[in-house]
This record gives structure tokens, C-alpha cells and sequence, in this order.
């Protein structure tokens, strides 16, 4: 069980936290202008990365804000985190 | 020729005190070159080779293995084999699965004790009712042999259950598929590999996928840790590392490779003879030939390649345990551990070509694989060797992701995504 | 057999205080401190049980929790019953009651003991290579092999005792009170870190509290005696809190572990009433101590596995600590000098100990000198080949070992004894420490795994780090903790130690036996009984990755996990193989570390806490009146109200009727509610509705359909605004919680720019739902100063109003297409709203009804359930709603997918109507539909959705998807049912007042 540092709250057991997937797929601006493969590549598809991973989480069960943690998905070891909209630190 | 496996070589062989017998699958190089290489030594990718040599006469072919073979998901899973799926595609995959099953036994010449001891599938909302009895109508229109049951029917079937209408999410009713039940999972993996290995195919453990060579739309052959082996086909069956091998081609999937955990107790005499599975209080059960409680628990919410999980899950999944049988209070979790599960948006795997020629991906089964493990391995080698899929594998292509003609069993999985 | 082998007295056990006890039906004395093995001993009991494949007589190898073979069945056929319990770790209290396992009928007469004769055609893995003729034969062999497998048996009853679980954060955490723990805590604690000292036994001070010999001395004290002073030291600090009875189960990630805390184990039954038994701790440290200790080891040998053969560290355990000899004649095997530890011990208590039979050759120390200044006869340089004694070990044959030590030479001796002490030297337990991610290197000085590195923050010290010296201990165990706590000052500075151990082993992991090899039994795993040969097989089989053996064999499987065997098991592997120990790793150390009863795991969380439950504030109103409930979601929703001998069915037949001819009550309160406010509020619903908002006045209501980003279909509701940047949503009640995280999800990531906030006020809110024909009366009696005539107050419109002083929402919404209002008013005044309605409405009889007859009602009016009608796979176009798709709006939630070459298809399935041939027929929710029934195989066009008896309609109808529905209008199917065939129409899903006037009746 993770210790995740929410950047609003601090050190919380992973518990309180909902992960949301790889981090950083932005909506399209104008989805009607895609084609059918180019939807499919922002619905669907994923990298899935083995290694450092930047993903979403959002603390659920405290102040609900959604935040940024850069992973290692091989050992889980978390790296950082940072807030919606700040760039990734450099590690 | 191989030692055939009976009751009388056994007794033969004790005369030698057992030191006769002939190694199960040999423990090659690899060669140069291969018709076709298998990625991946699980029971998906050791069948694959199993079916690509008898049915394709496909003899010069390898499967590689990064660690050991059936070190996976397929040693890892509850071993829960059923075909009792909503969608037409699902039901025609799985069932096929099952066919396979009923007489896989004496194809191998290797116990791999599948025992049709029954799933039961419980109801505990209206909403849980009124999905189970649209599963059941589907299968029975499809010939797969499935039963609606009241709580006094589900009771009849596994008294232990806590039947009572008192408790939080009472039984309502459930599903019975009798032709469905368990396979000890090392055996399967082995079995395919000795049948594989005595037709040639060269099984290469502890042999790691480093690149995909390809030259341009094709591939070319393989980057390993025991050097390079060229092949004009490779057929993926990573499991959980799918998109590992997929980054290696400079493809994407639609896959998120999530922690699955499962437990066992220390082993008691007989006390439950079936396998029953609930999705609303989540929690599956069934009891090894060894005597050991399988218990099934859930995925975490996030991607991780460690085979370790959160222990809330487990304490949520024995929590449920509890609800529904009671009596396994006192019950000890003996060992529990972790797989890393490829899960589809849809719940349904991808058996398909791809975009670049050569190149085939065998994935997705997320949290269910274990059961279609023959059926899967017949059509993805179909598909290898004819460069087209099998019309039982059509649907589980990767374009309906672009087309959205998703084939959904989330209602079916054993366990919610 | 009634001997008594209570020899000596000892402190840590209360002679004054005499324990009855039961073992396989016949009744024993022990006393307290006693466990269940120390008290078997001492009464001369050495047969436990039986193997679980041959059926071997087993007796007791060790004193801890690495016992493989004295597992029993507790207080059968008792609600408290409880299979393999070890009688190693169980402490006896008055009325204990134990049997042995896995034996019928009896453990001295065992007929599964023919399986040993049997053993020659039973080599690991035999069932893959049988049992397969005949076809289909297989459960019926199965059955057998289920029946003999399994060891003792499941309760069968539910658990009297409860459980509860406890968090501890805490500095430093150290795990195993022996002496590094105890050094580890004194420095931590007296250093003003919050320290937490957990041990699984019931005394603190390991393997060194109960050490009495000349030969171990610190500061000129013996050892045990200078620790029990560290020890009442450490009892007196502030920071320290003690944990005995506590065993470490997991190190996950993060440093965060679980324990289990043994409170009533140990106490007689009768006063166990209402305690709680077992405590989980879930404790996050910021550092951790493994001071877990080392176990000590067997030797491979044939027939090693006879009762009466022990560890030989257990036999001075018994000995020192409890006062029992295991045997009167005593004969120890070792391959280094902890056998001779043993030996002194039993020596100075006046045990007769014949013979050391010793691996090595030419070997010397001060124990060895005071082992034959004692009269023991030491054979150097040889090894057991052999024993004999069916129930018991009688008598062992030696042999002389080659220099190489890989074969035996010269003659036979046999010499007779009642115990056999071994010792193979010592494992580190580092169990935990792989757990945490641990990853380990091999030493090949003394053959054993030790920590290397590891990923989060904490350290092994003591033997479980390779230390196993009481020199080596004082000395490095002090300096890794200053550094590892970061203290200035060691509590251990100039410490005087004197040990006279000589360090060398002789490892052998198979010793070798003049039988042929395949002749033998020399056992790796004592409780799977998968021996030496076994592993052999599996490498001849071609199976050699170690995880393959393990499986193939079953070592290391058992309720033990292979504590002892496991080492020797990969020994043997590498030997075989020609693979270095150090390559070839170790298999997965899984956790718990010690088997974890699932009510522990569970706590608290168990029957009535299993799940909360949501209750509205009119709950208590809908008990009261004889509601049944539904579970939707955590809600518990009123389904309907049956009154005295009522069906369910006629029930709603009255409550439906009613609510179409004067008037019916309905608690929609479950309903989700979210609160929107903000300048972009508008746009927000813009974005995350099909349809368009800007233009919806304030005071006026919409239904909404919301998307998922795939296109399908995923909540519903009324969406009010109630002022110019203000609205009140509506979600479906199963539905609420997972609507609110994705509107928050698409606020706080995708469009961070718009002034919105969201806030859920479900529980905010009561929801009274008033409708029929009749209800514009009775919401006019219970608010009268709300003008409610259709001009002011139309259909989808919205009133602030006040009831007495209380401010209430009026929506005047409908689904279930009558004349309605809801009534939104602060939670706790639900009820009583709730009650001046039914007091209103009682001239109309007023009708409270439940989901039940709210599905009906919506049902004749075609209203869609998400979640009933819908599956993932409906979009709105699929639903026929084509009209609340906004063409208009450049892009909302789901929009792109709606335009896929898969969704724009014509024939895709569609909601419709279902009318019955037989009015009087009513499907069934979930049945297929087809059109031709000969066809093979048959194709499945849809299925009934929704399905009810019409009481308004005086018919059978139902809701269903169907492949191409639109165009089929009027199209005759089937529902092919097990035994019949039902012929349906597709009729138009709206089935009652097409025209909407019922809404402004």
C-alpha cells in the first residue's frame, strides 16, 4: 500500500486515493474533426508503460482534487507529484 | 518416442525407481531461425505451438519464454474454466475453450484433472437478476448448458452458503453451468509443452524479447537475450506485458496491465465441491484437489507490473467471503500473491492481426484468460497460419476499437474492472 | 506411555499451576507456560499425526512456528473448531482439546498408512501421468483423491468470536524480541523515537533469554541473564510499547505491515465470551527493524522424518525453557557446533545424550572437549544413513562419510536411542525482508541467503542478517543501528563478550546413504512428503527453474511454506543441476509469513458492518408501514408496501392502479443530487449533456442524457436551474457517486477554465414525490400559499416555497407521466413532509408506492431505467431518442463516438415496445428474442428489458432492445422460453397517453 504525498494534503494511505490512468492524453479540442482512428487512439489506446509512468490520481476520500504522480510501474516506487495543469518536474 | 503416460508405465517405471523417465520438453537453443516464434510460455503461447504443429503442420517453430514456462498468470490464476458468456462472440470463443477442455486429458496424454464440478454465478439485486437470466437465455439459445436457480436451489447445490434473506445482500438466486469447473493450471501449461515439444517445437526458456526487427510493414525476427532469431511471423502472448512487447513494434493497445491478487487457505477435507462466483458482493471460491480454499480477489485501480497488489483488496475480498460463509471464519489464508492482468476497455480479449504484416497479438483476457486457454490457443494459431482470423476470433479484433463494435462482458467477468 | 518427562523445574513455567487438557480423547497435565508440544512431551507423546501423501507417523520436529508436522484439529465439532493448529505455538489452557489429523480411525491405526507401501508408483507428479483412463473417469477418481487429500477439517459452523483491526504509526517498528530486538529497542526508544517491539511469542528474549551456559557470556554475566535485566530495563521506557503474542503477517510497500495480535488464544474458553480474539495492527513505520531471528535447519537423510527425530535447537528449547527432555536417550547429528549447545544443556540437567554423530572430520572447540569430557561418544566425520522405529525412533545406522562427502564408506553401526537431535546449521529468516522487495545475496562460507538490497527504509540485523554469533551480534548489531537510527552514542559501547563456539559447518544439503538412492526416503518437505528424490525426478523431468520443483513436487507448499526444507530443496537443485545457489535464487516468499485466519484479515467487518447501509429520512415511515425493500446501490429502498395478505404482485397491481387514478406517494430521496453553480454553469451542462442548456429559463426544468466519452449511454435525469448561474442535477441513485468523479474529473483536468463548482447534496435533501390525478389538491393543503395553477406552475417548472417556515423546492417533474410534484426539502424534515402529505392526501387515499410501481408507471410511458434498459452498449440514437441529441452543439461528452462506423449503423439494437399475443402473458426480464426458431443456430435479435402487468392497460407489456427494432414496427417474435414459445408484437415503447394529457390532468 502506497504512501501517496497529495500535494493539497500531505502523506495519506493509497487507500484514500482512486488512480486514473496515464496522465497527460489531452481531450481534443474539436473531436468532430478526427477520423475514426485518430478517436480511437484518444478513447482507447494506451501506452501501458513498464518503467516511469506520469498518471492521474485523485484523492477521493479527502479533498477530491485530481493531481499528477510520475511512477515507476516496475516497483512502484513513486517518483513525485505535481498539480493538474503544472509541467512534469524534471526527475 | 516418448514415455505414454499411464498406470503402467508408472508401475513399470517404479521397477527403476522412477530414473527412466525422459525429460518432459528438452531445454534447447534457440536455432537461427523459425517459421514462427511464440512470445510468451504460458498456456496461451504453449498451446498456440501446440496447435500451430498438429493442425498447421507448422513444425519449425519456437516459443520464447522470459522466465519460466506457465511462471505467469497461468500459474498464477484460480483456475476457473466456464463458458457461460452473454455476447454470441464470447459464447462461441469460450465454449470452444470448453469443447477443447472435455477431452484435453487424453490429447495431451496429460492429466491436467479438468473437473466439471459446476460454477455457480449468484444474484444478489434485481438488476443481478434480471442480467443472470438474460445470460442464461443467451446460453441456452447457444447450447451452452446453463441453469437459472432459486436461493432453495442454490442452497441444494452448495449448502454452505449463506443463504439466510437477513444478511446485507442476500442470495436471490444464481446460474448454474454444470459442464463448468477447474483445471490444475501448472498441468495445463506442462501438458501443452510436452505435446508441443514432441512434435519439434522448440520450447527456449529463460529468454527475454529485447527488439522487434521489422522491415518496413513486416517483421523481420527477434532481439533477445540469447541473440537474435530471425522468423517472418511472431505471435504475442505477453499477458500482462502485452504493450511491452507492442512499444517494441512502435504499436499502441488498447490495454491497461493492472495487479490481480488471489489467496489460498491452508488445505482441509472436502467442504466445498464447486466453484461459485458473485459479482455484486465479489468474491469466487472453489477448493483444490489439494484442499486448499481458491479464493479470487479483485484488481487495483492502477497500472503496476510488480505482481503485487494492495491488501485492501484482499481484505475486502475475504470480507465478502465471510458474508457469504460464515463458517470460513476460522479459516487461515495460507499464501497469497499477485499477477499483472491486460485488461480491454471491453472485457473482451484480442486475438488479431495488426498493423504491420507478421505481427499477431494474442491479449486483453484480463481477468479471465485461464478458461479460454485451449480455444484461444487453436484460433490465434489459425490465425497466425492463415493470416486470418478464425470466424470464432473475427470479433475479437483490434479495429472495433476504432469501428466501436466492442464485444462487452463486463457483466460477465468475474470481476468488475 | 504415562511417563513423566518433566525434569527439572523452570522459571518460565508455573508449576503451581496445573492445566488439564485433552489430546485425541484422553486427558493430560501440563502446566502454565506449557505449549501443546512442550506438554505432549513431558507426558511422553510423540505421535502427532500423519503425513499428508503417505500417511507417515509424524511426531514434533521444532518449538516454533517452522513446525511442518504437529499440526491438530482444536476443540472438534465445536463452533471454535479449527484445523492445523500448530502444537508448537498453541499455549495449553484448561480444557484444551486437540486431535490429530489427517488418520482414520485413529492416529496409532491409520489406514492411509498403506500409501507408504504404495509409494514406489506414487513418485511426485503421478496424478498427471494417470487417471486418465477411462475418459471422463477422472471426477470419480478425483473424488477419492479429494477425500484422502486436505488435512484437518473446515468449521462448519460460524465463528463465536470477533475480531477487530488497529492502526499504529509509529518511528521505529522492530520486529522479534531476541537479543539484537532488544539491543534495537533500548536504542530506539531511549533515543526519543516512538518504538513498537512486536513478538510472536508469549516472552520476550528469543533463543538468548533462556541461554544458562558458561560458555555465552557478556559482561561476565551468562547471556540470558544480562538480557532479562536489558529486558526489565527496556520495560520501564516511555517510547516503547511492547507487543508479545504478536507475529508480523506482511511487509508491503511503503513500510506499511500488518500483525496479528493474539489476545485470547491462551485462555480457557469460558472466559474468551466477548473479548476480542485476534487484533490486526496495520502499522506504517517510518523505520523498520527485522530482528526476525534464524531458524535452524535439518540434514537430508533417509528416514529422517520418524517422530522423535527433532531440530536440535527445539530439543534445548524444550529443555531450558520448559523443563522437558524429549527423550532419555539422546543422540544429536549436526554438521556444526549448535548440536553441541544442545548437548551441554541436556547434560547440565542430567539427560543422557549417547553420541554426537558429527559431518565433520577434524573439528575442535571447547564444547566438543566438554561434550566428551561428558561420556558423549563423537563420531567425526560421520553421518546417519538410516533409522527405525515405526511410531517412534528407535535406533539409527551410521556410516563413515568420504572426504569428498559424497558417499559413505566403510561398516554399519547401529546405535539405539528414543530422540534424534539434527542440525544443519541455520537459516536466516528473511521471509519478511523479500517481502518489503528485499533482494538477497548468497554467502557461500556458511551457505545461506542474506539481505542485499532493499528498496524502503530499514534494516537486518542479528541473525536474520547472517549474524548468528552472540560476538558477532553484540559487535555489529549496535554500530548498524547508530548508523541506520542516526544516534549520536551506542547503548552498547565496551561490552564484554566471551563465546566458545567454533563457527565452522560442513554443509552436505543430501547426505549420502549406502541404499540405492531410490530405495531411500530422505525427506525435504516433512508435511508434503516430497523427498530428496522427488526433486531428483522433477530434473530428470526437464523441470528446472526452482518455481517449476516447487510445483512439480509440492516442496515448500505446505501450512509451513518449507520454513526448514526449502534451502535443502534448492541444494539439491543445485547440486543436481550444476547451477550456483546464488543464480538459481529462491522461490517467492509469499505473505502472510505465518497462515492469517480470515477473521483476523476481516476485523470488524462482518455480518451487520459488512456494508453500510443508506437509509433515507423516511425510512423509518416506510418500516413502520410494512415496506419490503429493494438494495439499490448501498440504499435500501422501499420496494413496495404489502398490506396484510398481499402478494408482491397484487400490491402493485393497488399501489400502480391508484397512482393513476387519485394518487401516489413516492420517497425518491436516493436520487443523486449535485449542486452547480458558477459563472460557465451553462456551458458546463452544455458540455456534459447531449442536449443544449443555454436557453433553459431560470425556474424551468430539462431531462438530460449523459454520455460516456465512448457514446453509450450512462445516467440520466432532471437538471433544474434555479437561478441565473445555478442549477440542482439529478442522477440516477445507483449511479450518483460515479457521475459526481466524472464531472469533477472533466472540470478539474479538461476544462479547468470554467467558473463552475459542484458539491453533492444528496444527503441534503429529502425528496417527496406526489403524483396522479389528485395531487395538485393535496400539495396545495400541505403548501398553501404556492400558486399551483398551470400557468404559473406548468409541467417542468420550478417553485421556491415555504412550509410553515421551511423552505422547500417544488419541481413539478414527472416520471411516471401523471400530474406531479416533487418536494425537496432539508433532510431532516422528510419525514414529517412525507406525513402531512399522507394526512392531505388521506380523502384521495393516497397511495405510498415503491420502485416497484415507480418501473411500472414509467414503464407504460416508455421512460427508460439506465442501467435496466440500457447495457454499455446503448446509445441514444439506439434508445430512439434521437431528439435529445443536439445537432447543434459543437461537441458534449460522447458526441465524436456517436458518428463511428459501428454506431451510425441502421440495424444496430433498438429500444421498442412488446405487446404480448396473450394479454394476459407476462415475459420475462431477460429473455431473448427471435424471429425464426428453426434456424441454426438460432440468432438472438435482443431482449426483454423491462416487463410488467399493466393494471391501467389491462395487459402485458414490455420494454425490449432489438436488432433493427425501429423498422419493425408491428413485426411479430418470439421469446423462445424453456418449455414454450411466446409470440410477441413490436409496438411503440409509449404505451399510455401518447399525447402527454395526463401530465396537466
Amino acid at each position: 500500500m502506497f504512501l501517496i504525498n497529495c500535494p493539497y494534503c500531505g502523506e495519506r494511505d493509497q487507500s484514500e486515493f482512486k488512480a486514473g490512468g496515464e496522465a497527460h492524453i489531452i481531450r481534443p479540442k474539436q473531436p468532430t474533426e478526427l477520423s475514426d482512428d485518430e478517436w480511437a487512439e484518444y478513447l482507447f489506446m494506451r501506452k501501458n508503460i513498464k518503467g516511469i509512468q506520469f498518471e492521474r490520481w485523485n484523492h477521493a476520500h479527502g479533498c477530491r482534487k485530481w493531481f499528477n504522480i510520475i511512477r515507476d510501474t516496475s516497483n512502484d516506487e513513486i517518483k513525485t507529484v505535481y498539480k493538474m495543469g503544472e509541467s512534469p518536474p524534471k526527475l | 518416442m516418448k514415455n505414454k503416460y499411464s498406470i503402467f508405465s508408472l508401475f513399470k517405471n517404479a521397477f527403476s525407481h522412477h530414473e527412466n523417465w525422459e525429460k518432459a520438453w528438452k531445454d534447447p537453443e534457440p536455432k537461427k531461425e523459425y517459421e514462427a516464434i511464440i512470445i510468451g510460455g504460458g498456456g496461451h503461447g504453449l498451446a498456440t505451438a501446440y496447435y500451430l504443429a498438429k493442425k498447421h503442420n507448422m513444425k519449425n517453430i519456437a516459443v520464447v519464454e522470459k522466465g519460466w514456462i506457465g511462471g505467469g498468470n497461468t500459474g498464477r490464476n484460480t483456475t476457473i474454466i466456464r463458458s457461460n458468456y452473454l455476447w454470441d462472440a464470447s459464447a462461441g470463443l469460450y465454449d470452444h475453450a470448453l469443447k477443447i477442455w472435455e477431452g484435453l486429458s487424453q490429447e495431451l496424454n496429460y492429466n491436467i484433472m479438468f473437473s466439471q464440478r459446476g460454477v455457480m454465478n449468484l444474484a444478489h439485486n434485481l438488476q443481478d437478476v434480471r442480467d443472470l437470466k438474460r445470460r442464461t437465455h443467451a446460453n441456452r439459445l447457444n447450447g451452452i448448458d446453463a441453469v437459472y436457480l432459486s436461493t432453495e436451489e442454490v442452497k441444494k447445490f452448495c449448502p454452505i452458503i449463506n443463504t439466510s434473506q437477513d444478511i446485507r445482500y442476500p442470495v436471490l438466486g444464481g446460474t448454474l453451468q454444470r459442464r463448468a469447473g477447474t483445471a490444475r493450471h501448472d498441468a495445463v501449461a506442462w501438458g501443452y509443452a510436452r505435446g508441443a515439444d514432441k512434435m519439434g517445437v522448440d520450447i527456449i526458456q529463460n529468454c527475454e524479447v529485447k527488439g522487434i526487427k521489422r522491415n518496413g510493414d513486416s517483421v523481420e525476427g527477434l532481439e533477445t537475450t540469447k541473440g537474435f532469431i530471425k522468423t517472418k511471423k511472431i505471435g504475442v502472448v505477453a499477458a500482462g506485458h502485452s504493450s511491452v512487447i507492442a512499444n517494441m513494434a512502435g504499436l499502441k493497445l488498447p490495454l491497461e496491465s493492472k495487479p490481480l491478487q488471489a489467496l489460498v487457505s491452508e488445505p482441509v477435507k472436502p467442504i466445498i465441491d464447486t466453484v461459485v462466483m458473485s459479482n455484486a458482493v465479489h468474491a469466487y471460491v472453489s477448493q483444490s484437489d489439494k484442499g486448499e480454499l481458491v479464493i479470487g480477489a479483485g484488481t487495483d485501480d492502477y497500472i503496476s507490473y510488480t505482481q503485487k497488489g494492495s491488501h485492501e483488496i484482499v481484505e475486502g475480498t475475504l470480507k465478502a467471503i465471510l458474508e457469504l460463509y460464515p463458517i470460513f471464519s476460522r479459516m487461515r489464508m495460507l499464501r497469497q500473491w499477485g499477477g499483472i492482468v491486460d485488461i480491454c476497455p471491453d472485457a473482451s480479449p484480442i486475438i488479431s492481426k495488426t498493423s504491420i504484416r507478421g505481427l499477431y497479438f494474442n491479449c486483453g483476457w484480463g481477468t479471465g484468460g485461464f478458461k479460454a486457454t485451449p480455444g484461444s490457443g487453436d484460433l490465434f494459431a489459425h490465425t497466425i497460419a492463415n493470416d486470418e482470423p478464425h470466424k470464432l476470433n473475427a470479433s475479437f479484433n483490434l479495429n472495433r476499437f476504432v469501428s466501436g463494435d466492442l464485444v462487452d462482458e463486463h457483466g460477465a467477468a468475474a470481476v468488475a474492472h | 506411555m504415562s511417563k513423566n518427562l518433566r525434569i527439572n523445574s523452570s522459571k518460565f513455567i508455573d508449576q503451581t499451576n496445573r492445566i488439564s487438557f485433552i489430546f485425541n480423547d484422553k486427558k493430560y497435565y501440563g502446566y502454565k507456560g506449557d505449549t501443546l508440544a512442550s506438554a505432549l512431551l513431558a507426558n511422553n507423546i510423540h505421535l502427532i499425526g500423519r503425513s499428508f501423501k503417505y500417511h507417515r507417523p509424524r511426531g514434533i520436529m521444532t518449538a516454533g512456528s517452522e513446525e511442518p508436522n504437529a499440526i491438530v484439529q482444536l476443540h472438534k465439532n465445536t463452533s471454535r473448531t479449527e484445523p492445523n493448529v500448530r502444537a508448537t505455538e498453541i499455549e495449553i489452557y484448561e480444557g484444551l482439546e486437540a486431535s490429530s489429523q489427517n488418520c482414520w480411525p485413529s492416529v496409532n491405526f491409520d489406514i492411509g498408512g498403506i500409501n507408504n507401501f504404495f509409494s514406489p508408483i506414487l513418485p511426485a507428479g503421478f496424478y498427471y501421468k494417470t487417471f486418465m483412463w477411462p475418459a471422463n473417469f477422472w471426477e470419480k477418481y478425483e473424488y477419492f483423491i479429494r477425500k484422502s487429500a486436505g488435512l484437518g477439517k473446515s468449521p462448519t459452523e460460524p465463528d463465536p468470536d470477533i475480531y477487530e483491526h488497529r492502526y499504529i504509526h509509529c518511528d521505529v517498528l522492530i520486529i522479534g524480541s531476541g537479543i539484537s530486538g532488544i539491543m534495537a529497542a533500548k536504542t530506539s526508544a531511549k533515543n526519543g523515537l516512538k518504538t513498537l517491539l512486536v513478538e510472536e511469542k508469549p516472552y520476550l528474549g528469543g533463543t538468548t533469554i533462556y541461554q544458562n551456559s558458561e560458555y555465552f557470556k557478556i559482561n561476565n554475566q551468562t547471556s540470558g541473564s544480562w538480557l532479562e535485566k536489558e529486558i526489565n530495563e527496556i520495560k520501564k521506557l516511555k517510547n516503547l510499547e511492547i507487543k508479545t503474542r504478536t507475529s508480523v503477517a506482511a511487509y508491503h510497500g511503503y513500510n506499511f505491515l500488518l500483525a496479528k495480535e493474539n489476545l485470547t488464544d491462551h485462555l480457557p474458553i469460558e472466559i474468551r465470551e466477548k473479548k476480542i480474539r485476534h487484533r490486526l495492527l496495520k502499522i506504517r513505520a517510518k523505520k523498520v527493524v527485522n530482528a526476525t531471528g534464524s531458524i535452524e535447519r535439518p540434514l537430508i537423510f533417509d528416514n529422517n522424518d520418524r517422530p522423535g527425530i527433532f531440530i536440535s535447537s527445539a530439543i534445548k528449547r524444550y529443555a531450558d525453557l520448559y523443563g522437558v527432555a524429549c527423550g532419555e536417550k539422546n543422540i544429536l547429528f549436526t554438521n556444526n557446533d549448535s548440536a553441541y549447545e544442545t548437548a551441554i544443556s541436556l547434560i547440565q540437567k542430567g539427560i543422557n545424550v549417547k553420541a554426537i554423530i558429527d559431518n565433520r572430520e577434524n573439528v575442535d572447540s571447547k564444547l566438543i572437549y566438554e561434550a566428551e569430557k561428558n561420556n558423549i561418544k563423537i563420531f567425526k566425520g560421520f553421518t546417519v544413513v538410516d533409522t527405525s522405529g515405526y511410531k517412534r525412533i528407535k535406533k539409527i545406522s551410521i556410516m563413515q562419510l568420504s572426504k569428498d562427502g559424497q558417499k559413505v564408506v566403510g561398516s554399519k553401526k547401529n546405535l539405539h536411542c528414543d530422540c534424534l537431535g539434527v542440525s544443519g546449521g541455520w537459516t536466516p529468516v528473511v521471509h519478511l525482508f523479500t517481502q518489503s522487495g528485499g533482494k538477497l545475496k548468497f554467502r557461500e562460507e556458511d551457505s545461506v541467503f542474506i539481505p542485499n538490497e532493499f528498496p524502503s527504509n530499514q534494516i537486518s540485523v542479528g541473525a536474520c542478517n547472517g549474524d548468528f554469533f552472540l560476538d558477532e551480534i553484540l559487535i555489529n548489531v549496535p554500530k548498524s543501528l547508530q548508523k541506520f537510527l542516526k544516534i549520536k552514542n551506542s547503548e552498547y559501547d565496551n561490552i564484554e563478550v566471551s563465546s566458545f563456539i567454533n563457527k565452522s559447518n560442513r554443509n552436505i544439503w543430501l547426505l549420502p546413504s549406502d541404499k540405492t538412492f531410490g530405495k531411500t526416503k530422505p525427506f525435504v518437505d516433512y508435511q508434503n512428503d516430497a523427498t530428496a528424490k522427488d526433486i531428483k525426478l522433477a530434473l530428470r523431468e526437464g523441470f528446472r527453474s526452482i518455481e517449476h520443483v516447487k510445483r512439480y513436487t509440492t516442496t515448500g507448499m505446505g501450512t509451513d511454506q518449507g520454513k526448514l526444507g526449502n534451502m535443502h530443496a534448492l541444494g539439491i537443485i543445485s547440486e543436481t543441476a550444476g547451477t550456483k545457489m546464488g543464480e538459481l535464487g529462491t522461490t517467492t516468499f509469499r505473505p502472510p509469513y505465518t497462515p492469517l485466519t480470515f477473521g483476523t484479515i476481516v476485523g470488524r467487518n462482518v455480518g451487520e458492518y459488512f456494508d453500510i447501509f443508506r437509509k433515507t429520512p423516511i425510512h423509518n415511515w416506510h418500516v413502520k408501514h410494512k415496506a419490503e425493500f429493494e438494495n439499490v446501490g448501498q440504499w435500501k429502498r422501499a420496494w413496495y408496501y404489502p398490506k396484510e395478505n398481499e402478494s408482491m404482485h397484487e400490491a402493485v397491481q393497488r399501489e400502480s392502479k391508484a397512482a393513476r387514478e387519485s394518487a401516489g406517494i413516492l420517497d425518491a430521496s436516493t436520487l443523486g443530487k449535485i449542486d452547480i453553480q458558477g459563472t460557465d454553469a451553462s456551458e458546463f451542462l452544455n458540455r456534459v449533456y447531449t442536449n443544449a442548456w443555454s436557453k433553459l429559463a431560470v425556474g424551468k426544468c430539462r431531462y438530460g442524457l449523459m454520455l460516456n466519452e465512448d457514446g453509450m449511454v450512462y445516467d440520466d435525469g432532471v437538471t433544474t436551474r434555479l437561478g441565473e448561474n445555478h442549477y440542482i442535477m439529478t442522477t440516477t441513485t445507483g449511479g450518483a457517486a460515479n457521475v459526481m468523479s466524472k464531472l469533477e474529473d472533466y472540470l478539474q483536468t479538461e476544462w479547468p477554465e470554467l467558473d463552475v463548482y459542484l458539491t453533492s447534496v444528496t444527503d441534503h435533501f429529502a425528496t417527496v414525490s406526489v403524483c396522479g390525478p389528485n395531487s395538485k389538491k393535496i400539495v396545495s393543503e400541505v403548501i398553501p400559499d404556492l400558486d399551483l395553477s398551470d400557468e404559473s406552475f406548468p409541467h417542468m417548472s420550478f417553485k421556491n416555497a415555504k412550509i410553515g417556515k421551511i423552505n422547500c423546492r417544488v419541481m413539478r417533474i414527472s416520471f411516471t407521466g401523471e400530474h406531479s410534484y416533487e418536494i425537496n426539502i432539508q433532510a431532516n424534515f422528510g419525514k414529517s413532509v412525507w406525513e402531512k402529505c399522507m394526512d392531505a392526501g388521506k380523502e384521495f387515499n393516497i397511495t405510498p408506492y415503491g420502485t416497484e410501481t415507480m418501473h411500472l408507471l414509467r414503464a407504460e410511458k416508455g421512460f427508460i431505467i439506465v442501467g435496466q434498459d440500457t447495457d454499455a452498449t446503448m446509445t441514444p440514437i439506439d434508445l430512439q431518442m434521437d431528439w435529445i441529441v443536439s445537432k447543434k452543439k459543437y461537441d458534449f461528452i460522447g458526441k465524436r463516438s456517436l458518428y463511428r462506423s459501428d454506431t451510425i449503423k441502421e440495424d444496430r439494437k433498438q429500444l421498442v415496445g412488446l405487446l404480448t399475443e396473450n394479454p394476459n402473458e407476462v415475459l420475462e426480464e431477460g429473455s431473448q428474442i427471435v424471429s425464426d426458431i428453426n434456424k441454426s443456430p438460432i440468432e438472438m435479435l435482443g431482449h426483454v428489458t423491462s416487463s410488467y402487468y399493466s393494471p391501467n392497460l389491462n395487459k402485458s407489456i414490455a420494454l425490449g432492445v432489438i436488432r433493427g427494432g425501429k423498422k419493425m414496427m408491428g413485426q411479430r417474435l418470439i421469446i423462445p422460453m424453456e418449455k414454450k414459445n411466446i409470440n410477441v408484437t413490436v409496438a411503440d415503447p409509449v404505451f399510455l397517453d401518447k399525447e402527454n394529457k395526463r401530465l396537466n390532468a
